[in-house]
């Protein structure tokens, strides 16, 4: 199960929202060096689907997405929160290929 | 067991002593009842003076001590020492198992005939400048009115002072040959006299009032000089006495001079009776001031508590602004040592006098005055008595003032007003204090009159603490810095910047200030090419982001005025995509559960009725309240509508370090609430009043005036000096009123720099302004005429349109509010 959409669509050093089916919301991100990473897009602390709206960036050299709603960090390889490393994002397997980028399930 | 503390008296130091009380009594020992004559709760007196900017009492009242019987309007009026118990003006009584007298003092009226006439006042109590006012007001003659103050000391001066406020002319009497008698000597003073004459004050010295006499309407003063005054109202300040009667009736010690004699303890006669402040006389000694009071408040609640503090005798050393014209005097200011010397230095040009008073072998700072630049006060004051290096003169000389703080010795107070020494700061950084806030809570140092702040920072800079103004991680330049890089070097992007002046790849600090940074150079629509990706939620998406993950949509109302076919686009607009609507506290209409794929088409409709981002979103200025002023209200003097409105359209889109808020008020009823702003306009008879720096939210502060009775294009003028120099120069987040505090110099730096343009960067800071003003264009306008921008107001990359499925609402009050994601819903049967 995976979706996929033109990499064009995501601007770098920013995220997109992405639906998988049974209602799962991934939230993709791009960074400046051109990597691209999935995590669930509900941040776990506001409880809110707004992860893929958050700042991207680093934390002490970790690539990090900050979500905008108390700006809490995670680290966008793992999911881990740089805050708080008891908490943590799913991660999404996601890849580019042909300009497209492909997210699948966990 | 629960003892009985009754406290007479509710001025300053009563104020103080009922605090240090409740700070200190951990285990609840004393109950407090408190007996204050006037009906209000404490003021700050020494301030009172400035009641006559704003008429607010309420600025000047001491914040409330919780857990304290209060019976305002209650005075004592016997005592029985004996039954220890207290009858009051209500008829109660009141017993005690220790009784504080803190009496203060009375104004002095010398015997002139005619002082008991309508017009005629004393300068004491907000009560008195109420009643000052009354009778300006009733002389509503027209042409100037005057004035008469008896008496050129320190409350004189500021007693003429508040007359000039109330848009009379004073006429200063002093029976000594020069003003300030006690605190400045011939030289100061004359330089004194210069100065305040040039603020319309006429000073007549070596004379008094012979007689009073009604004159129609008015009042003639008779001086001994032979010179008559023609006057409106006449105002008492020759001195003070301290009020002892009540200690006179219950039989105890009275000074020489008045004033109840108490011990180092600040004990009376009766071992269960203190007396402290101004109606205290210690060692011989009554005091005047605020500080030794306060100082004598610390003693008694310390012995009260088992404590064995004592009274050392306070050091009557004073600095103070009057009429703007800076005054010290400290120690030995009139040499009165055998063999004293002093060193003076009188630049008549400059309007400076400095004097320094040192021990016949020079070695020994005894005392000194200062009139027209009192900087050096704070850095010589601690130096009395203590050994000095080199010559004298280097103490005064013009630019020799610049004493290394690292000579002072530890036991040398730092803050006088709550007497805080070196040693006790230095302390507080060796356990961690890092930064002058956190000097201000623990050790209360700076807290009163602020003159030592600079000293606090000098003191961190000597300890080693690295007062780092570093940006974040990834820059090292603080804000301030990072924007004259620049609109110094021309670089226009964020990865320019961060490879040339920075490290790594940004975050969520960085990346909105520096989007700031550039939205106030005007490099273009904040959603354009890579500034998008610096943008925080709200500014990407133009709108506020809300707890459920649901934006709220908030038009420009300028100035709060909106005509009724606007009104209804907007009720449309949320009825049709059943938005919760409200009225935010600044005269606008928030619409809350707007999805991110809705906006653009809430916008478009906004948009077509004529409407325009309101900038809720952004660290920018968000909008001017109004009241009616002269359009409808009766008693407004300007119109303030149509002022807010110009300014809002002005400001609108400005992007600062802070949101910014603005109000203008068209009377001094102050209904736009303007001081609780970061820009406020009063009107006033004569134009408008600036105030800056005020702030509501976590640490609610008023804003401090700027400048007076200034027309609208001066008005205008200053505004804009005053946003950009705040842009370009603050902190991030640090609000207006933070900025102004940490200046070097506070409010009378900030009006150097921007009214007498001491920096010369007026010219340039208004360029900036007009530029602003002149680029600006609606943000949400652009992104409408822009298909790039509009595509990234979707749900989903892959199912645009979909709505999100976490986002639901459910119905309170007659309006959608949003479900809680994770949260069951308890639906009430």
């Amino acid at each position: 199960m995976s979706v996929q959409f033109p990499l064009t669509n995501l601007l770098p050093n920013r995220g997109v929202a992405a639906l998988l089916p049974g209602d799962v919301q991934v939230a993709v991100f791009r960074t400046s060096d051109d990597r691209v990473y999935a995590l669930s897009n509900i941040d776990p602390f506001s409880r809110a689907a707004v992860m893929s709206r958050g700042i991207v960036g680093d934390r002490d050299g970790v690539p990090v997405a900050v979500s905008p709603m108390h700006k809490n960090a995670f680290d966008l390889r793992t999911g881990v929160c740089v805050d708080d490393p008891e908490v943590s994002l799913a991660v999404f397997p996601v890849r580019v290929d042909a300009g497209m980028v492909m997210v699948g399930a966990p | 067991m629960t003892r009985t503390l009754v406290i007479v008296g509710y001025g300053m130091v009563g104020h103080r002593l009922a605090q240090a009380m409740r700070d200190r009594d951990v285990h609840g020992a004393w109950r407090i009842t408190v007996l204050a004559e006037e009906t209000r709760p404490a003021y700050d007196r020494v301030a009172l003076s400035s009641y006559v900017h704003t008429w607010d009492a309420g600025d000047l009242t001491l914040p409330a001590v919780v857990g304290v019987d209060l019976r305002l309007g209650e005075a004592a009026l016997e005592i029985d020492r004996v039954k220890r118990e207290i009858i009051t003006s209500k008829g109660e009584r009141v017993t005690y198992d220790a009784l504080v007298l803190a009496t203060g003092s009375a104004p002095f009226v010398p015997p002139v005939p005619g002082r008991e006439l309508p017009g005629c006042f004393v300068y004491r109590t907000i009560d008195d400048l109420d009643a000052i006012r009354e009778a300006v007001e009733a002389a509503g003659r027209t042409g100037r009115r005057a004035g008469m103050v008896l008496g050129g000391g320190l409350l004189g001066l500021e007693a003429a002072n508040a007359l000039r406020g109330m848009g009379l002319s004073p006429h200063v009497v002093e029976l000594a040959p020069r003003l300030m008698p006690i605190q400045v000597d011939d030289g100061g003073a004359g330089l004194l006299r210069d100065l305040v004459q040039k603020l319309d004050l006429t000073v007549h010295t070596g004379t008094s009032a012979q007689v009073i006499e009604r004159d129609g309407q008015r009042m003639v003063v008779k001086l001994t000089s032979g010179v008559e005054l023609d006057v409106d109202v006449v105002v008492f300040s020759a001195g003070i006495r301290p009020r002892d009667d009540l200690a006179r009736a219950m039989g105890l010690t009275v000074g020489q001079c008045g004033g109840v004699v108490v011990d180092e303890g600040c004990r009376t006669g009766d071992a269960n009776v203190y007396a402290i402040g101004e109606c205290a006389c210690v060692a011989g000694m009554v005091y005047g001031l605020v500080a030794p009071g306060y100082a004598m408040a610390e003693v008694v609640a310390d012995r009260l508590l088992g404590g064995t503090a004592t009274f050392p005798g306070a050091d009557t050393s004073t600095k103070l602004k009057l009429l703007g014209v800076d005054v010290a005097s400290f120690g030995d200011a009139h040499a009165t040592t055998e063999g004293a010397l002093e060193v003076v230095f009188n630049d008549a040009v400059a309007g400076t006098y400095a004097k320094v008073v040192v021990s016949d072998d020079a070695k020994t700072l005894l005392g000194g005055i200062l009139v027209g630049d009192a900087s050096a006060y704070t850095m010589l004051r601690p130096l009395v008595g203590r050994a000095i290096s080199g010559d004298p003169a280097a103490l005064v000389a013009p630019a020799g003032t610049d004493v290394a703080l690292g000579s002072l010795p530890d036991d040398a107070q730092v803050c006088s007003c709550n007497a805080v020494t070196k040693a006790v700061i230095k302390g507080a950084i060796a356990e961690g204090c890092a930064d002058v806030p956190g000097l201000k809570s623990c050790t209360k140092a700076g807290t009163t009159c602020g003159s030592c702040v600079p000293m606090l920072k000098q003191l961190l800079t000597e300890a080693g603490v690295a007062q780092s103004k570093a940006l974040c991680e990834h820059f090292d330049y603080s804000r301030a810095e990072l924007f004259e890089i620049v609109a110094g070097s021309g670089v226009s992007t964020f990865s320019e910047l961060i490879t040339k002046h920075g490290r790594g790849f940004g975050c969520d600090i960085c990346k909105p200030a520096v989007a700031s940074i550039l939205a106030s150079l005007g490099t273009g629509h904040v959603l354009d090419g890579e500034q998008a990706s610096l943008q925080d939620t709200n500014d990407h998406f133009l709108a506020n982001l809300q707890r459920n993950g649901t934006y709220s949509v908030v038009p420009r109302i300028p100035g709060g005025e909106i005509t009724p076919d606007k009104l209804m686009v907007i009720a449309e607009v949320a009825r049709d995509y059943g938005l919760y609507t409200k009225i935010t506290g600044g005269q606008r209409i928030d619409l809350f559960g707007a999805t991110v794929d809705q906006l653009p088409h809430i916008w478009r409709r906004l948009v077509d009725a004529g409407m325009e981002s309101g900038h809720a979103y952004g660290k920018a200025l968000r909008t001017v309240k109004s009241c009616v002023g002269t359009t409808w209200c009766r008693y407004g003097v300007q119109d303030s509508v149509a002022l807010a409105i110009q300014l809002e359209l002005r400001y609108r889109g400005l992007r600062s370090p802070h949101k910014l808020k603005s109000a203008v008020s068209g009377c001094a009823r102050e209904c736009a609430e303007a001081r609780g702003k970061d820009f406020g306009v009063i009107a006033t008879e004569h134009g408008w009043n600036l105030y800056v720096g005020g702030n509501g939210g976590f640490r609610p502060r008023h804003a401090d005036l700027l400048v007076s009775d200034v027309d609208t294009d001066t008005l205008i003028r200053l505004v804009d000096r005053f946003l950009m120099f705040y842009v370009r120069t603050a902190d991030r987040l640090q609000r207006t009123s933070a900025w102004i505090e940490a200046m070097d110099g506070g409010l009378d730096h900030l009006r150097a720099v921007i009214v007498d343009d001491s920096l010369g960067i007026c010219a340039d800071l208004e360029s900036a302004m007009h530029q602003h003003v002149g680029a600006y264009a609606d943000e949400w306008r652009g992104v409408l005429e822009d298909p790039e921008k509009l595509a990234r107001f979707t749900s989903f990359v892959n199912a645009p349109g979909t709505p999100d499925p976490t986002i639901s609402f459910r119905e309170e009050r007659g309006q959608r509010v949003p479900v809680q994601l994770g949260i069951p819903e308890v639906v009430s049967p």
